[in-house]
């Protein structure tokens, strides 16, 4: 029973931790299109403001499947182990 | 001229009270039923209590009173904001509200087009209630949009929203554009269409969320850390977490004041270019003029 809650529990952080592996793709691509704003500003200063606007609004869909990993991890350490040790607890009294 | 009526004080000074009142009320409520608890601890609202319903209990949490408070607060600020409006201006609060609607009506304007200047208000809603909602951090509040419930009935909103202007012009348009390039691609069409809703809900809920789960665990962090560092200190001196002043402050302007506004906005932009975007205004326009045409050849008859 100890043991089959310790590899619940441990599995949920490794997976946690596995998924935040998403978290490299978003970096790269804000990364390079703050890099090209950057750019654009320098080359156009007068355009800043719209520059800046249009940045914002690419860094924040980019930033999506970031989140996406981020909200599965949160689920995986705070609501995933109370669920499947309650799901465990419910199978090892049926039997 | 400048002299205010006594009357005219007292209004403001009833908004202004209205405005503070909800957040005192919010940060007792939450002083009362929070348990103690030992060390940190990452939560999800509050449920206050639950009313017992056929399908599945209707529960009162802290994000939904939260959000009331954030409308309540919204309300009287606007009601203050416009009080004693005058051609001339006489008062300054007036050329800040009209600032406000100037800046937003612009927006939407050069997002959206002339035919949807009508949904400056709808947008300066949004604007604020989000906003609003995310600064309620600042009183250490629980902020309503880091629950998803929240957020995700602004999401499927919007996605009304969306689906009414594509249905504009029949639903046959409507079907036919989901096999736009290819009819094969029908499929992936619809998990797209399903997929908007679901992506705005999650990113404004994951940055609030993040954003308060990183400053939980920064504090703890810094409290073990002043505890092993200057654990010996002697008396109460030793118990004070000399670490954790300052140093929060400057992670809260950005996780709680920047995203914050910026998620409001990135929600109500998204908004509109996605209403805007599913709008078929030329299909739209080409059929109001047949139709009108139809409707003279008819009463000339």
């Amino acid at each position: 029973m100890e043991l089959a809650i310790g590899i619940i529990l441990g599995c949920c952080a490794l997976g946690a931790g596995m998924a935040m592996i998403a978290g490299i793709g978003p970096g790269i691509g804000e990364g390079n299109a703050v890099a090209s704003a950057c750019e654009a500003i320098g080359r156009q200063p007068e355009s800043k403001g719209s520059v800046t606007t249009t940045m914002l609004m690419g860094c924040a869909i980019a930033e999506t499947t970031g989140l996406y990993a981020l909200v599965i991890a949160i689920l995986l350490i705070f609501v995933a182990p109370n669920l499947l040790v309650d799901i465990l607890v419910e199978t090892i009294k049926a039997l | 001229m400048n002299t205010k009526s006594l009357r005219f004080k007292i209004t403001d000074a009833f908004y202004i009270a209205m405005m503070i009142i909800p957040i005192v009320f919010g940060i007792v409520l939450k002083v009362v039923t929070t348990p103690p608890s030992e060390g940190i601890s990452i939560t999800g609202a509050l449920v206050y209590f639950s009313i017992p319903m056929p399908l599945q209990d209707f529960l009162i949490t802290e994000s939904q009173v939260n959000s009331a408070i954030a409308f309540i607060v919204i309300l009287f600020f606007c009601l203050y904001i416009t009080h004693g409006l005058s051609e001339k201006a006489e008062l300054k609060r007036q050329h800040i509200a009209e600032f406000i609607v100037e800046k937003v009506a612009a927006l939407v304007e050069e997002n959206m087009g002339d035919y949807f200047k009508g949904f400056t208000p709808f947008i300066i809603a949004i604007l604020a209630l989000s906003g609003v909602s995310s600064l309620l951090t600042l009183f250490g509040l629980y902020p309503p949009t880091s629950d998803i419930n929240i957020v995700g009935g602004w999401a499927v909103l919007v996605f009304i929203l969306i689906t009414y202007y594509k249905m504009k012009c029949g639903p046959l348009h409507y079907l036919k554009a989901f096999g736009d390039p290819v009819p094969f691609l029908a499929p992936l069409n619809i998990i797209s269409e399903v997929a908007t809703p679901l992506s705005m809900a999650f990113r404004h809920y994951g940055n609030v969320l993040s954003g308060s789960v990183i400053s939980v665990l920064l504090g703890a962090a810094l409290g073990g850390l002043s505890s092993m560092v200057l654990g010996w200190l002697p008396g109460f001196l030793a118990d004070i977490p000399l670490f954790r002043i300052g140093i929060p402050a400057v992670l809260s302007v950005y996780f709680d004041i920047f995203s914050g506004c910026l998620q409001a906005f990135i929600f109500a932009m998204l908004t509109m270019l996605y209403v805007a975007g599913g709008f078929p205004l030329e299909e739209y326009m080409n059929r109001k003029a047949k139709k009108e045409k139809t409707r003279k050849c008819v009463t000339n008859k």
